[in-house]
């Protein structure tokens, strides 16, 4: 009988085995196929030969020139890639600075707060955000050109952050996880709402802190619609990532192929570890709101 | 404290004094208030902030009379908000004429997309003026109400106190709201008014002015069939295809990625693999990496001549297929490339939800004798729906307006239905409104995509959205 037993549990601890290599065969495959572009980028913009559709892989000829060229070959008129590096790192920071502060406050508001509106305003938000973005772009730029404000950074700062408030839910999720009491605690030791948020939920808060900061650093080095129609043709005042899209458009890709990857990877390494050292925040911040 | 609240009571018997509900409805709030109001309350219903000054809150009530002084002076000057409304009738009645000579400078007059935005604007200040009128006269009631009470009313520096307790909602909320109303609704309520307008590439607004054409484009829009002379309506007929195509898109999207992200969180949760963490963080750099960037290159690659052609034809497949140039297979090939970008990002939000799910579930339907398909049917994709509908939602709306793959990808094209209208054959309704908006500036065109575009995902959502769990028992979890 135990035998028997012994000999059953063997051949289900084979089958096992074969599913879990099965199953390692699968991950590494699909592992690669998900990888594979990223390797290419690389080793793209170690490539000595320019040009955009060559028949291999690997470079023939490996170096750093790329690179070099990115930040000191003029593109265009005469702006260089460390221009719009220097206009996304501006324009980032004090977008970061002024949705961050807006975020919070709303989303605090949303949580802690319970007035007349709330229900309402939470609605109008929903309601807002089914609009596509691009609709308003043009009613943006005559705002804009109606305090003359067009061309310039501050411009593309504004359009940035003036909406952060919108962007609540996922940090009012958060909040509604902090137990009530404390907040009430607070209040029958004559603590104002002000200190409450300032001194106890914001200290609670530092995920959430985080990740707003990051995820609003990171939107200005994503766009590239909004520069393109307020900036027009002014070149000096793009973003990175117009910056890179105008390198391969069809009048530079044949030429300027290697230095797009290049300016690619710089992009990308910085995002890629921002993205990665907070993914923990991010799926505890999501499975919040989907929870409630 | 106590001794005042005996006052109060006292006082309570000679002036008889009530309470008014601030949480019923507006007209019903000021209504109650103008008749237990005493004579300096109904007066402050015309001049702002009387029954405050009366009372002795003399900053406040300065405060409110001076934003009513500047609000007439605003809607009565010269080119103020009375001439700004006359114009938002009008849109303007004086284009840009040239000057003198074949190569005179042209002499700007009204420009009809300025009428309208400062004539919406005005309307915007007019609510918001009326917001700020009742709150001066429920703060005024209140001071005849403290008076009533015996009580001094609050002073300035008191009030400023509750801004950051009681009502520390409207602080924390007047920046935020501005940048929203200035940046956010202004625009939505300008592109919504220029769906019901003749703004096009023949209308410019300054050198041939704009008018009011009602429903006309909506009409054009939605109606099916062909025209009463004859040819195909082009603008029904571009809208209705794209509509099909963008639903097929969102559906096949929404669900692929959400069932293949899921299988692959539960294969690397599967007990006995190793590295979870590793393989995890593989499949993530590709949303680590900005989407522009990966799909610029995903599209160099799959161009006619780029790499995966020139693979091909190393191989010796002489005529590879046009990856992205013929209809139906770059259909295809969109909805593969998205799953390629959407995929990982289901797994990292799949990850932790699966773990939660109660392990005695699984061993029942184990002893029930159920194999892997049937578990995975019965138990875990029920229960991920019932959790997840919301972010499904989410997504799915997110894939109907999903600009980002089509546009970087194949820019809409191929183009090769030509009774379309600026379209190509993958075309998401928000790429056309795009290309309507940047090529062809058919802007009333763009709007009334829009405006459609908004009534799609509000109807999808809103059903769906208030009757789901999270929605309705937002306060279960605290």
């Amino acid at each position: 009988m135990s035998e028997k037993n012994t000999t059953k549990f063997r051949s289900k601890r084979k089958a096992q085995n074969t599913t879990d290599i099965i199953t390692y065969i699968l991950l590494s495959i699909l592992g690669f196929m998900w990888v594979f572009p990223f390797i290419i980028i690389i080793l793209i913009s170690f490539r000595e030969e320019k040009g955009m559709d060559l028949s291999y892989v690997i470079p023939k000829t490996f170096s750093f020139q790329n690179y070099i060229d990115l930040f000191t070959v003029p593109i265009g008129s005469d702006v260089t890639f460390f221009t719009w590096f220097k206009n996304t790192l501006l324009i980032s920071i004090v977008v970061t600075i002024v949705s961050t502060f807006f975020v919070l406050s709303v989303s605090f508001t949303m949580s802690r707060i319970r007035f007349k509106m709330r229900r309402t305003f939470m609605n109008i938000a929903l309601i807002l955000g089914m609009f596509p973005g691009f609709m308003s772009m043009s009613a943006i730029y005559i705002i804009l050109d109606a305090f003359k404000m067009t061309g310039k950074l501050s411009s593309l700062m504004l359009c940035y952050s003036a909406s952060a408030g919108l962007g609540f839910y996922v940090a009012k999720g958060f909040f509604d996880t902090i137990p009530k009491a404390m907040d009430e605690a607070a209040w029958i030791d004559g603590a104002t709402k002000w200190t409450v948020f300032t001194k106890i939920t914001m200290p609670l808060s530092k995920p959430i802190i985080v990740y707003t900061v990051l995820t609003s650093f990171m939107g200005p080095w994503m766009d590239y619609i909004f520069v393109a129609y307020i900036m027009r043709t002014q070149y000096d005042k793009y973003t990175v990532a117009r910056g890179l899209y105008m390198m391969i458009d069809r009048e530079h890709a044949q030429t300027m192929y290697t230095q797009f990857c290049a300016g690619a990877v710089v992009v990308s390494i910085p995002l890629a570890i921002v993205f990665l050292s907070m993914q923990k925040c991010y799926t505890e911040g999501l499975s919040g709101s989907v929870k409630g | 404290m106590e001794n005042n609240t005996g006052n109060g009571q006292n006082n309570y018997q000679t002036t008889p004094c009530h309470e008014v509900d601030y949480d019923r409805a507006l007209p019903i709030v000021l209504g109650q208030i103008f008749t237990y109001g005493d004579l300096f309350t109904k007066l402050s219903f015309l001049i702002m902030g009387f029954s405050n000054i009366i009372r002795g809150q003399i900053i406040k009530g300065f405060i409110f009379l001076l934003t009513e002084v500047m609000f007439f002076y605003y809607l009565l000057m010269e080119n103020g908000g009375v001439y700004h409304l006359g114009r938002l009738i009008t849109l303007g009645t004086n284009p840009a004429s040239q000057g003198d000579g074949d190569f005179g400078q042209i002499i700007y007059n009204d420009d009809s997309r300025k009428c309208l935005l400062f004539g919406v604007a005005t309307i915007v200040i007019i609510f918001a003026f009326i917001a700020l009128w009742a709150e001066s006269l429920r703060s005024g009631y209140e001071a005849q109400y403290f008076v009533a009470k015996g009580k001094r009313p609050n002073s300035f520096y008191r009030d400023i106190q509750i801004y950051f307790d009681k009502k520390i909602y409207r602080t924390l909320l007047f920046l935020p709201i501005t940048g929203v109303l200035i940046f956010t609704v202004l625009p939505i309520i300008f592109m919504i008014c220029i769906g019901f307008t003749n703004y096009n590439m023949e209308h410019n607004g300054y050198t041939r002015l704009i008018d009011w054409i009602g429903f006309d484009m909506f009409g054009k829009v939605l109606h099916m069939g062909s025209d009463p002379d004859g040819g195909v309506n082009k603008f029904s007929h571009t809208f209705w295809t794209v509509l099909g195509w963008t639903l097929i898109w969102a559906v096949a999207t929404t669900f692929l990625c959400y069932i293949f992200g899921m299988i692959l969180a539960m294969v690397i949760n599967r007990k006995g693999i190793k590295y979870k963490k590793f393989w995890r963080t593989l499949f993530i750099t590709s949303v680590a990496v900005p989407q522009f960037v990966s799909l610029l290159i995903m599209r160099s690659f799959l161009s006619e001549f780029g790499l995966l052609n020139s693979v091909l034809r190393n191989i010796g497949i002489s005529d590879p297929p046009n990856w992205l140039g013929d209809s139906n297979l770059a259909k295809v090939v969109v909805i593969i490339v998205n799953l390629w970008v959407g995929i990982p990002y289901t797994m990292l939000i799949t990850t932790g939800i699966l773990m939660n799910i109660p392990a005695e579930l699984y061993e029942a339907a184990k002893v029930d004798g159920a194999n892997a398909v049937t578990t995975f049917f019965k138990i875990t994709l029920p229960y991920m729906i019932f959790v997840t509908t919301p972010y499904l939602i989410q997504q799915f709306i997110g894939n109907i307006n999903n600009f980002n793959v089509i546009y970087l990808l194949t820019g809409g094209g191929p183009n090769l239905d030509l009774d379309k209208y600026q379209a190509g054959d993958t075309d998401l309704l928000v790429t056309w409104l795009y290309k309507l908006t940047m090529d062809s500036k058919d802007y009333n065109l763009a709007s009334v995509i829009g405006i459609l575009i908004f009534i799609l995902s509000a109807t999808f959502s809103l059903i769906t959205y208030r009757s789901s769990g999270s929605y309705k028992n937002e306060e279960e979890f605290q």
